[in-house]
């Protein structure tokens, strides 16, 4: 898992100014194949701003990041996802007047064509949908629900599984499990689980030691906009992780 | 019991999203149905059926325009003045003695540049809503179309102009009567009815008009541009309001300043009776037609009763409030609680 074959994403030196303010200063992150990093920090370390930086919605003000190996300059979300890195907000960003498949395929719809027409390919939709679906293990009424008929859990797995349609590397996940009701949390960390043995790289971001502790494998801290520490799971506690959030070693 | 509470809630949950598709077209069959017992020898007349037609082809123009921009969560209030000075311009262009093939084009390629300014106006100016961008561009339009008409009217077109707005298909084909023709007006409703329902519902463009409305952070997040879709659907709308000036300039032979006067009111009214929600991302194409249609009925049915054009006001303003009301509680049965 350490070895440099298998490393998928690395940011090295990343800064971001906004203004007068140091959101980042001098940050270095490795996301190998398989691997789960977990992020950790208070509000206002620079979790966001570094997920936003590696997903091309920010352009750092400083540092570079190379994808499995070689040096790529995000300009737009587009980009990143044509390397196949997705994100996962925290608001979801799904619309819920559209049903799951939808969702899912929502600016990359397979279309037919009809003589000189393109259009929309329902069926296929459908089709990918549930193969998706099933091979990530995700159990919905049907493809056709619309997304605002959901659970809170359900939303979170429509979510996930609109970020690896499409043969995701590195799945980020921002808060994936903030908004959900207890028993929904374990599920989606299950579905964590199978993306890696999929060969995904994830990162997740999150408050919760329960999460970081049951899906990563190494976690890193930010404070302060600075890398704060670093440890792979099985040299580290819970009570560590939390000093660290606060600032303390 | 259990087996039989389970049935009926499945039933029930089966039953929802045809009555959320179909149910306004119940109450426009209703709304017939009324019309027809009480008038029972002239409202379901050829004669009668014809005219409501002609009567809300202008209107289901702008209605349609205004629907693809309610989706997206917007508003354009300037539809009855992008029709004013589609009409004006076109009205001074036939005067200038111009062929009627150019004629014919000017105001869609009129009513296609309004919209364009109000898209562009409201993504790069950056306004807060949509509202406003529109608002102004009421003024500014109707303002305009009396600045070059002169404020008065001009009249006489030749019938090429006129066609889609006062040409017949004779039926006697058929074996009907001379009077028993089909409006042009009509065929070209529901050519572009379709033509539009199409684009909404099979089309990427059309999908995304609707995640925007659902979501635009979603949208946005799925690398949809989410200004360039706003751009087209505003345009889009400025040309159907265009067409709509076609329309009206050969029912009436002729461009008036009043022209499509308080009629963005009445396309909006017909989008909400239709179910189309003002949050976005609701409402189908059926339903603007079933909207458009209803209040035609409602006006056309009154007419015949010798009602007041005030107690129609009335009538419409409460069929609206009561639409919206069935459409609340329709919502709250289809939530599971």
């Amino acid at each position: 898992m350490s070895s440099t074959s298998n490393l998928l994403l690395e940011a090295k030196g990343i800064t971001k100014y906004f203004g007068t303010i140091t959101a980042l200063e001098n940050v270095n992150l490795k996301v190998h194949a398989g691997e789960c990093l977990g992020v950790v920090g208070d509000n206002g370390a620079g979790k966001s701003t570094l997920m936003k930086v590696l997903s091309g919605l920010y352009k750092p003000s400083a540092g570079s990041l190379f994808f499995q190996g070689k040096e790529e300059i995000l300009e737009s979300p587009r980009d990143s996802q044509n390397l196949g890195l997705e994100m996962v907000y925290q608001d979801l960003a799904l619309a819920g007047n559209l049903p799951i498949g939808e969702n899912i395929f929502l600016g990359r719809e397979p279309t037919k064509n009809l003589g000189f027409l393109k259009l929309l390919d329902f069926n296929k939709i459908k089709e990918l949908t549930n193969a998706h679906l099933d091979k990530l293990k995700i159990n919905v009424k049907s493809a056709d629900q619309k997304v605002e008929e959901l659970s809170g859990g359900q939303r979170q797995a429509v979510a996930i599984a609109r970020s690896t349609a499409f043969n995701a590397k590195v799945v980020i996940m921002d808060e994936p499990t903030a908004a959900l009701a207890i028993k929904e949390v374990g599920k989606v960390l299950d579905l964590i689980n199978s993306l890696k043995k999929t060969g995904v790289g994830v990162i997740v971001i999150s408050h919760r030691m329960d999460d970081i502790f049951t899906v990563c494998d190494r976690v890193m801290a930010l404070f302060q906009g600075t890398n704060f520490a670093e440890a792979s799971l099985s040299n580290t506690s819970r009570d560590e992780v939390i000093g660290w959030i606060m600032g303390k070693k | 019991m259990e087996d039989r509470d389970k049935k009926i809630v499945s039933l029930h949950l089966k039953l929802m999203p045809y009555l959320e598709k179909y149910g306004i077209l119940l109450l426009l069959v209703i709304m017939i149905l009324v019309m027809h017992i009480l008038q029972p020898d002239v409202f379901l007349s050829w004669r009668n059926v014809t005219n409501v037609f002609k009567q809300i082809s202008w209107q289901s123009m702008l209605a349609l325009g205004v629907f693809m921009v309610i989706v997206t969560a917007g508003i354009d209030l300037s539809v009855g003045s992008i029709m004013m000075l589609s009409l004006m311009i076109l009205a001074v262009v036939a005067k200038a003695g111009a062929p009627w093939y150019i004629v014919v084009i000017t105001p869609l390629i009129a009513g296609f540049l309004c919209g364009l300014f109000n898209g562009l106006g409201i993504t790069l100016l950056r306004m807060p809503h949509p509202f406003i961008m529109t608002l102004g561009t009421l003024y500014i339009f109707r303002g305009t179309g009396n600045l070059i008409s002169g404020g008065t009217p001009i009249s006489g077109f030749t019938d090429e102009v006129r066609y889609l707005g006062h040409g017949r298909i004779d039926l006697q084909w058929l074996g009907l009567e001379k009077s028993q023709y089909l409006p042009v007006s009509l065929v070209l409703i529901a050519i572009v009815y379709i033509i539009f329902w199409i684009f909404l519902n099979h089309s990427k463009t059309g999908k995304w008009i609707y995640a925007i409305g659902g979501n635009p952070n979603a949208a946005r997040a799925s690398g949809i541009n989410v200004n360039k879709i706003l751009v087209i659907v505003y345009s889009l709308c400025g040309f159907l309001s265009g067409i709509g000036a076609l329309i009206l300039a050969g029912r009436t032979d002729s461009g008036y300043p009043n022209a499509g006067l308080q009629s963005e009111l009445d396309a909006i009214a017909a989008c909400i009776i239709g179910g189309a929600s003002f949050f976005g991302g609701r409402g189908t194409v059926l339903g603007v037609f079933a909207g458009v249609m209803i209040m035609g009925i409602l006006r056309n049915g009154l007419n015949l009763m010798d009602v007041s054009s005030f107690w129609q006001q009335v009538l419409i303003g409460s069929i609206i409030v009561l639409a919206v009301y069935i459409d609340v509680l329709r919502r709250d049965l289809g939530t599971r609680k």
